[in-house]
């Protein structure tokens, strides 16, 4: 008998959630804020979803009652996006070390 | 592009973003790890383009659409003060949550388009996956608007808890796991309507009852919700890349709500229970005696500190509400050229989200190698001459390690009475978000300084 796709789907997430869960422990306590921010924009990878249904639209027809739903969550995910990495970024950049002149 | 270069493409931005995370262990990696991020994220789209490979006039408004969300989202983070990260991060979930309904809700009435059957006949797996990721996106959002709207200050912080709650919340619960039974049988969409509607209400219901202080526990519990209902969604599309980084962000949630929880000595269950506070409050205000403070001004703070030779900083929320974080880095480089040796003690849960204290210090340019944890320096505090409280309170409240009766007992806190002196910058003696008096205040050895924090440190600077 072969093996559900699903099976593999679900391998990968509890390996995933593991591998997550010991590269979230190393990461230093001043950095939390940031992690947050950057686990918010890569949670937005859901755009692939968004852009799959908005592109599902029959010849012709950009705007269908599935397609709308899809465009609002690429603006949202869009956002989030953006925002989440450039935050980051903006944060990150000020994290600074004691000069050495001192 | 082949179904299977495109998993293997999916994988490797799965990848990148463990990297990203990886990055995060330390400042010097970290912005690497965001480079790694965003490279992932780029593979991701584009890959998604190529595979469905529908350049019409869709195509067109699809990246209209991306252009104006990431100009909104663009412009907001540019413009964001850093005080207002915990509101950010809350909003920032919210349309997380919202995008997983959104995708949850196309997929379900066009399945053919996510090659999931057809409408009125999907696959049942899709199907509860999608009944999933919906209502954990549902919760998500509607949870995400009341931690913002709260932190923003547009809803009060205190905990709104009325009778039955609990059980309200239990029979919802039940109600949304009857409804997906129904909904894998039946097809019918006005269940999924009614799924979504009822996940949008235990949202709201789940986070109102949460109290101001708890804030780092709700935002890092959101962060988790976002990530599974991301896992939720990439089941549905059957997409690694999607279920990578929803694992991921949901453990990192997960780790970050109990390395909060663990800072405030409570259950997971006790903060989620909600009503902290609420209850204490009464208890704290009958007992309320009037005990004598010695309270001090400027000049008084400033000669303390001048002739210390070591000084520990202990910086709390009050700290980002009065955006004192820069006149305090001016205050310590007087001090620090004054040969007086200074460093920063933060509690894991001082500020409203993990590590609040630390970015806001580190846009203050103080180096990030003077900045310490609980466990790092509180040892250090028996041997520091002054210890400088600014917007911290309940963290540093020795009664949670003396009296048992105590909300808080069992805390870990900053042994700040360990100092030779103590200096307390508050408006007032009010109690923290706890409701409890600090002791702290009537301790031979502290000066309380009434005043804004921000006015107050830049008059010390003046008398330094």
């Amino acid at each position: 008998m072969e093996i559900d796709p699903f099976i593999f789907r679900l391998s990968i997430f509890i390996l995933s959630i593991f591998v997550g869960y010991y590269v979230v422990w190393s990461v230093t306590p001043s950095l939390h804020t940031p992690l947050m921010s950057v686990t918010n924009a890569i949670s937005s990878v859901i755009i692939v979803g968004a852009i799959i249904a908005a592109l599902s639209g029959n010849d012709g027809v950009v705007f269908s009652s599935s397609s709308i739903y899809g465009f609002l969550a690429i603006i949202l995910a869009a956002v989030n996006i953006f925002g989440g990495f450039l935050v980051t970024q903006r944060m990150l950049a000020m994290y600074k070390k004691k000069k050495k002149d001192k | 592009m082949s179904a299977n270069l495109s998993a293997i493409l999916y994988l490797i931005s799965g990848v990148l973003f463990i990297l990203a995370l990886r990055g995060l262990s330390s400042p010097e990696t970290s912005r690497q790890g965001n480079l790694f991020g965003i490279i992932g994220m780029l593979i991701a789209v584009t890959v998604t383009f190529l595979s469905v490979g529908n350049f019409t006039t869709g195509f067109i408004f699809v990246l209209i659409f991306l252009a104006i969300g990431g100009s909104v989202g663009a412009f907001i983070a540019y413009r964001i003060p850093m005080t207002a990260m915990p509101e950010l991060v809350a909003g920032f979930h919210s349309l997380v949550g919202l995008a997983a309904v959104f995708v949850a809700i196309s997929a379900f009435i066009n399945p053919v388009a996510f090659n999931l059957g057809t409408p009125g006949n999907i696959k049942l797996a899709s199907l509860i996956e999608m009944a999933i990721g919906a209502a954990v996106g549902a919760i998500t959002f509607s949870g995400s608007v009341i931690a913002f709207l709260k932190l923003q200050g547009i809803m009060s912080g205190a905990p709104i808890t009325f009778k039955g709650q609990h059980l309200l919340n239990a029979l919802l619960l039940i109600l949304i796991l009857i409804l997906t039974f129904y909904l894998c049988s039946t097809q019918s969409s006005n269940l999924f309507w009614i799924l979504i509607a009822v996940s949008f209400l235990i949202g709201f219901l789940i986070i109102i009852p949460i109290g101001g202080a708890d804030m780092p526990v709700v935002i890092s519990m959101l962060n988790s919700y976002s990530g599974w209902a991301a896992a939720g969604i990439g089941f549905t599309l059957e997409n690694t890349a999607l279920i990578i980084t929803g694992a991921l962000v949901g453990s990192s949630g997960a780790i970050l709500s109990y390395i909060m929880c663990k800072g405030m000595n409570r259950s997971f269950f006790n903060v989620i229970l909600g009503g902290f506070g609420a209850t204490e409050q009464a208890s704290g205000n009958q007992n309320k005696e009037q005990r004598p403070v010695k309270s001090g001004n400027a000049d008084d703070a400033a000669f303390l500190m001048k002739n210390a030779s070591s000084v520990i900083i202990v910086p709390g929320y009050g700290m980002a509400v009065a955006q004192a974080q820069h006149a305090l880095r001016e205050m310590v480089d007087t001090l620090k050229k004054n040969d007086i040796k200074v460093s920063y003690a933060i509690h894991p849960v001082a500020g409203r989200m993990p590590g609040h204290m630390n970015v806001l210090l580190a846009e203050a340019n103080v180096p990030y190698d003077e900045v310490f944890e609980l466990e790092e320096i509180n040892n250090d505090f028996a041997n520091a001459d002054v210890a400088f409280v600014i917007g911290a309170n309940d963290v540093t409240n020795p009664v949670a390690k003396t009296d048992p009766q105590s909300p808080i007992y069992g805390m870990p806190v900053l042994d700040v009475e360990k100092c030779k002196s103590v200096l307390f910058v508050k408006r007032s003696l009010s109690p923290g978000y706890a409701g409890i008096d600090n002791d702290l205040f009537y301790k031979e050895n502290t000066l309380m300084l009434f005043a804004d924090a921000k006015k107050m440190t830049e008059d010390i600077t003046k008398n330094l």
